[in-house]
């Protein structure tokens, strides 16, 4: 049984905003399967009693002093960007038209 | 002499630095002079920084004329990865998205070695944003295997092993999320270390999977992995997932080990990392340093860990869930590359990122990011995720149950010696394979090294030996280690790095 279909790649590359060509889609539809048959033995192996760990090491409530410290300047936090004006990072739109 | 220096262990460099047997200058100079002599068919690096380097070199010497009292690595030159921030130097992480990116800022664990007055020699290649076990993912093409360049130097983290395989650089940088600094270093025949989770900061480390990254050292020999541990490793408040309170002093663990008895060291051997799936030659090497370890007087028993045998595909289903949130970061607007789709006139902000991502990210990188995207999608949650970290806690209590009667493990570091370049490209599962005895550490957040153990006879590549030591306890590490090493170089009257290519031009 295919554990995942061309379509559910499809919907999948859309939830994580990358284009796929109709080629990528199909190479990665038939590999994720084999990768997902593999792993599928993680459901058999711990039972409902079994505790999830999320992290290796047991740590809560990290926090820090609250004080205010260097920081980039402007010029240094607009350096990556694509496109810059006015101090500010400009971006395509970002609402539909209709 | 350029020959012997780039020849020389890192602790080597440091004594001959202080004692002003060689200068500063001259050490970074007969690196950056390797490199240009080698480097064109290794290809371990993306970046050199050859001018920062010398001025660092320069700075170094001056101080020592001075009679300045410096760190100990002050002036021994290092390969930094790229997946680690360093300002005014580019960090691409192997990745198009992020090509020309020139970082603001360090990463915390380059100030520290800037501190310590390390001159970086460069940046080193690596599979994009760490995801892989061959260096064949990178978007600047593969590093090569300084013992035979037609094969891989492993993965992530090919270009650190490589330049220390290849004597361009006596120390470098890795990280380590399911194997990338131990899985290189066994196919390298070098030393690689991930030090338990949270001992070295993360800030400034593009985040691969965040509960699993750790940042450690590579090095050609026990002492000298030692010496950079305690340069990387310390607290950091800009890092929440730091280790505070005590650490023991590796440095101090590796001159102990070396001198060989391991008298009251008892060592598991892992019964669920060996077998039918592991190379002739690798299993022969580490049967040999078994008995190896009994002849320096440890005790050597079997443990089971029984769930070690569903950490791969715990791992495969966490690592991609982490990743997938990572990763979305780049998103075409304050870092990387930008790509307008073709065809569409003003273009959304989404289709823009879409875009960009189609042509930044290559094969492996989408296909993680799918992956994790499934993984953590609605339905799918409880039986993929969620039961990964059900195994993950398995995991941990394999490990705890196994430290109660071994004070270390071990295991071969990777089931095969380097394979030829282009051969799993095309298998991702059995890429993964690779990595399936290192990725149990990672997913208890324990330490770990790779040492050479020999090279296999079949192939005459090298062999690694995985030594597992309990959360906090890395020193562990080295003791054992320095001990098998110390061992195994008497045997080989040398280490086994003399006898890789020397890959000079003229013996070409």
């Amino acid at each position: 049984m295919s554990a995942i279909s061309r379509e559910e790649v499809s919907h999948l590359a859309m939830l994580a905003r990358i284009d796929l060509t109709p080629d990528e889609l199909d190479r990665m539809a038939g590999q994720l399967d084999v990768i997902l048959d593999a792993v599928a033995t993680v459901r058999e192996v711990a039972g409902d009693d079994v505790p999830a760990t999320s992290h290796p090491m047991p740590l809560t409530n990290v926090t820090r002093p609250d004080e205010v410290r260097p920081s980039l300047t402007p010029e240094q936090a607009l350096s990556g960007a694509p496109e810059s004006e006015q101090q500010r990072f400009r971006v395509p739109r970002i609402l539909e038209e209709d | 002499m350029a020959t012997e220096l780039t020849h020389h262990t890192a602790a080597q460099l440091a004594e001959g630095l202080r004692a002003q047997q060689f200068s500063a200058v001259e050490v970074t100079r007969a690196h950056l002079n390797r490199i240009a002599e080698v480097d064109g068919d290794v290809h371990a690096y993306l970046h050199i920084a050859g001018n920062t380097a010398l001025a660092t070199a320069r700075s170094v010497d001056a101080a020592l004329a001075a009679g300045e009292q410096l760190p100990a690595l002050a002036g021994v030159p290092i390969a930094v990865k790229d997946v680690m921030a360093t300002q005014g130097v580019p960090t691409t992480c192997g990745s198009a998205i992020l090509k020309g990116w020139v970082p603001p800022y360090d990463a915390s664990v380059i100030r520290r070695i800037k501190d310590a007055r390390m001159p970086i020699l460069g940046k080193t290649n690596m599979d994009e944003f760490a995801m892989g076990s061959s260096t064949e993912h990178s978007a600047y093409g593969p590093t090569r295997n300084p013992w035979d360049l037609t094969r891989i130097p492993g993965g992530s983290g090919g270009g650190s092993a490589a330049t220390l395989a290849s004597f361009t650089a006596p120390l470098a940088t890795g990280t380590d999320t399911g194997g990338s600094i131990r899985q290189p270093a066994a196919v390298t025949g070098t030393v690689g270390v991930k030090p338990t989770y949270g001992a070295v900061s993360r800030y400034g480390l593009v985040a691969l999977a965040s509960s699993l990254d750790q940042a450690g050292p590579c090095a050609r020999t026990v002492l000298d992995a030692a010496l950079l541990h305690e340069v990387m490793a310390g607290h950091d408040p800009m890092d929440s997932t730091s280790l505070t309170g005590q650490y023991p002093d590796v440095v101090a663990a590796a001159r102990r080990g070396a001198l060989g008895d391991l008298g009251g060291v008892t060592v598991g051997v892992v019964r669920e990392l060996g077998g039918d799936g592991y190379q002739a030659g690798v299993r022969q090497r580490f049967d040999e340093a078994v008995d190896l370890l009994t002849a320096a007087g440890a005790k050597v028993v079997e443990v089971s860990c029984p769930s070690f045998t569903a950490a791969l595909g715990a791992y495969y289903l966490i690592l991609p869930s982490e990743a997938s949130s990572n990763l979305a970061k780049f998103d075409a607007m304050r870092y990387g590359i930008r790509v307008y789709p073709k065809g569409v006139d003003d273009p959304t902000a989404e289709q823009v990122m879409a875009a960009t991502r189609e042509v930044g990210f290559g094969a492996e990188v989408k296909r993680r990011i799918i992956l994790g995207t499934y993984a953590l999608s609605s339905g799918y949650y409880d039986a993929y995720y969620g039961s990964a970290q059900k195994v993950r806690t398995l995991i941990q209590r394999d490990f705890a149950a196994a430290f109660e009667v071994a004070d270390v493990l071990i295991s071969p570091t990777s089931p095969t010696t380097a394979f030829p370049l282009g051969d799993k490209l095309d298998d991702p599962l059995s890429m993964y394979l690779q990595d399936v005895a290192t990725i149990p550490a990672n997913l208890a957040g324990v330490p770990g090294m790779s040492l050479p153990a020999g090279l296999a006879e079949e192939d005459g590549l090298p062999v690694g030996l995985q030594i597992l030591a309990p959360a906090r306890c890395d020193d562990r590490l080295y003791l054992v280690g320095a001990a098998v090493e110390a061992a195994l170089t008497s045997r080989w009257g040398g280490a086994l790095l003399d006898r890789a290519p020397s890959l000079d031009r003229e013996a070409v």
